[in-house]
């Protein structure tokens, strides 16, 4: 095997806290993450509700709500740390070099302006064009993302289009500006199975085409297996597990990815097995967590020492990183 | 074969979208049309479709939450929809829903406790102590603790909060119970724990299911037979093994190449799924503007459900005669 020419990662994240105050007190939504991406890698992240994933998302576009605050590490997006970004200057970034998409595209897009124009209002933001010039690009943006007949649909309001289409528009406004680093947080969460499998060829598809980079957040490991280059498991705040995709499937290290790929209901092999595999007691409150491991109370394999330390992130196997200490 | 427990036939069930200041045309939505089905006594009969497909119509239907348009379901030899307000109150003691949210399913100002007594309270069921007993018996079977009774539903998790709803459903020892997308609320890791006891309450206490869900994984985990609805009609029913060996229907065949496979060694190819489902003023078959197999035939008449074998059903010009492509 030839050595791979090494590359400066894209984004790297480091250490990454972000905390909320509310009034049950202060708790670590994202605790200490960090990360890097390629230029064109696809990265997925995968946890459940609560684990911090949208949290993440949000602290790298600078985004999160009111309440909450990066305490803690650095966001360095080509080089550049987007902490350290004033808030002009980070907001001239979003859109152009980093874009995101939502889960729920009626909730994203404004119910009583056309379609077409609100693509145009992000370009318009971004590049000094007339309003003429900026709509034609819409509609080509519409094009490009499959929307039929973009002339007319871009004179369409939000509730005149169904879910797909209403996500295929998102992504059109998320692209506008040609984005290095797109965000795309559950996007098929709200849709059917045959228009999720639409709009994932979608990304790919724009992600080759524009050589992208792109951080896909989602609870469905399926999603994942089908579309992922590498995968960070998130739990409590954390990342748990890092991998390539391949690996986290073939050989899980960390007993949560373990539990959480025996309890799907996979189809294959356990027909005719009556029972799934399940993990015991559901996810702790972020409110005074325990110290040690946060998944020892739901692990087999928990012994004294995860009860008073928390594990940190090591590899394992080449590129393979897991934050438990049975698997030390 | 027994008498089904549930025999439904020719229902349908239309809604009229009423015409407002902006909008003088009316319009009909046929959310159930022309079922045929029979729920068999101690099965799990699992119904699968997307969003707006009528599967929870069909449900709110067989247990009379809603009158038919037309059509007929006999439950035990007895037509429900000639029942009166007596007789419709005994029915739904025997037939109970478990719902997809158990966040907004629950009165957040009642105790689990009293969330679960609650159907007791209403049928006239026993005195005070039998139905204190009758809970904690039945929270015990649910998997929740004695110690739980009191509290409220914003102190349970997701998982907890559905099994107060399961065992509100099996309060009244019901027959029939529709579980409509029971797991679609709870985290993956939840989910299995609520399949599980689904699983262990059928055998105890000898239930028929009825479950919903538009999760094909799922689904196929639970159901012994699987009807597959489409735009208000049941496309394809047939046994579980049946539907993901050799699925008939080019609309089921589309519906299980688009579920992501956990293997990514597995990766599929693009998609061959085109189109959103449209029901508005089409002639002939209702997948037509997304069939691949599509022939002249399918623009002029809607195929009706067809008997293929003793256990299976079609409703296609061409069912039998085309492959899954690899």
């Amino acid at each position: 095997m030839c050595p791979k020419i090494i590359m400066p990662p894209l984004l790297e994240i480091k250490e990454l806290t972000t905390v909320f105050d509310t009034n049950r007190g202060r708790i670590k939504a994202v605790d200490g993450v960090s990360l890097s991406l390629q230029q064109g890698e696809t990265l997925g992240i995968v946890g459940e509700s609560g684990c911090g994933k949208t949290m993440l998302a949000l602290s790298i576009m600078r985004l999160i709500p009111p309440n909450g605050s990066i305490i803690n590490g650095t966001v360095s997006f080509q080089g550049q740390d987007l902490l350290k970004l004033s808030s002009e200057e980070m907001r001239s970034k979003r859109g152009s070099d980093v874009a995101m998409i939502f889960q729920e595209p009626m909730t994203s897009l404004n119910p009583v302006i056309r379609i077409g124009e609100q693509i145009a209002e992000a370009i318009r933001l971004h590049q000094k064009l007339p309003a003429k010039d900026a709509l034609a690009m819409s509609i080509e943006q519409l094009r490009e993302v499959g929307i039929p007949e973009p002339e007319r649909r871009a004179r369409d309001y939000p509730h005149q289009l169904s879910g797909g289409m209403r996500q295929r528009v998102m992504i059109a406004m998320a692209m506008s500006c040609h984005p290095q680093l797109l965000l795309a947080d559950e996007p098929t969460t709200a849709l059917d199975v045959t228009i999720q499998a639409q709009i994932l060829d979608l990304i790919s598809e724009l992600k080759i085409k524009n050589n992208m980079t792109v951080i896909l957040i989602t609870h469905d490991l399926g999603i994942i297996a089908q579309t992922a280059d590498n995968v960070a498991v998130m739990y409590a705040g954390r990342i748990v597990e890092k991998s390539a995709v391949d690996d986290i499937f073939t050989r899980p290290l960390h007993p949560y990815t373990k539990g959480l790929i025996d309890s799907l209901p996979s189809g294959g092999d356990d027909i005719g097995r009556k029972y799934l595999k399940t993990i015991a007691g559901s996810v702790p409150g972020l409110y005074n967590l325990a110290a040690g491991c946060r998944f020892r109370e739901r692990c087999s394999l928990a012994y004294d020492k995860c009860a008073k330390f928390e594990p940190d992130l090591k590899e394992i196997e080449p590129g393979h990183f897991a934050a438990c200490w049975k698997v030390q | 074969m027994s008498n089904p427990l549930v025999d439904i036939q020719k229902l349908d069930k239309k809604y009229k979208l009423a015409s407002g200041m902006f909008n003088s045309q009316e319009r009909i939505v046929h959310a159930v049309n022309d079922i045929n089905l029979q729920i068999r006594k101690g099965e799990t009969l699992g119904l699968v479709g997307e969003s707006g497909c009528g599967k929870s119509t069909l449900a709110r239907l067989i247990t009379r939450l809603e009158k038919p348009t037309s059509g007929v379901i006999n439950v035990k030899g007895e037509n429900i929809n000639t029942y009166n307000k007596e007789s419709l109150k005994a029915y739904r003691r025997n037939v109970q829903l478990i719902f997809q949210d158990p966040y907004s399913s629950l009165n957040p100002r009642k105790s689990a406790a009293v969330i679960i007594r609650e159907p007791l309270t209403i049928h006239g069921i026993g005195d005070r102590n039998t139905r204190r007993q009758a809970v904690l018996d039945l929270m015990e079977k649910v998997g929740l603790s004695a110690e739980q009774a009191n509290r409220y539903p914003h102190e349970f998790s997701g998982g907890q909060r559905q099994r107060i709803g399961i065992a509100r459903a099996l309060i009244l020892r019901p027959e029939l119970i529709i579980a409509d997308e029971p797991v679609s609320a709870l985290d993956v890791s939840i989910q299995a724990q609520i399949l599980n006891l689904l699983k262990d309450l059928k055998d105890e206490f000898g239930l028929t299911y009825l479950f919903v869900s538009h999760d094909l994984n799922v689904i196929r985990h639970m159901s012994d037979r699987i009807a597959v609805m489409y735009l208000g009609q049941i496309v394809e029913l047939a046994e579980t093994k049946d539907i993901y060996d050799s699925p008939f229907h080019p609309y089921t065949q589309m519906l299980l190449s688009a579920v992501p496979s956990y293997d990514p060694q597995k990766r599929k190819g693009k998609a061959t799924i085109k189109g959103e489902a449209r029901i508005e003023g089409v002639q002939g078959c209702i997948f037509q503007n997304r069939c691949i197999y599509k022939l002249p035939v399918c623009l002029e008449k809607q195929p009706s459900l067809k008997r293929m074998n003793d256990e299976r059903f079609c409703a296609c010009h061409l069912a039998g005669s085309i492959k899954v492509k690899e």
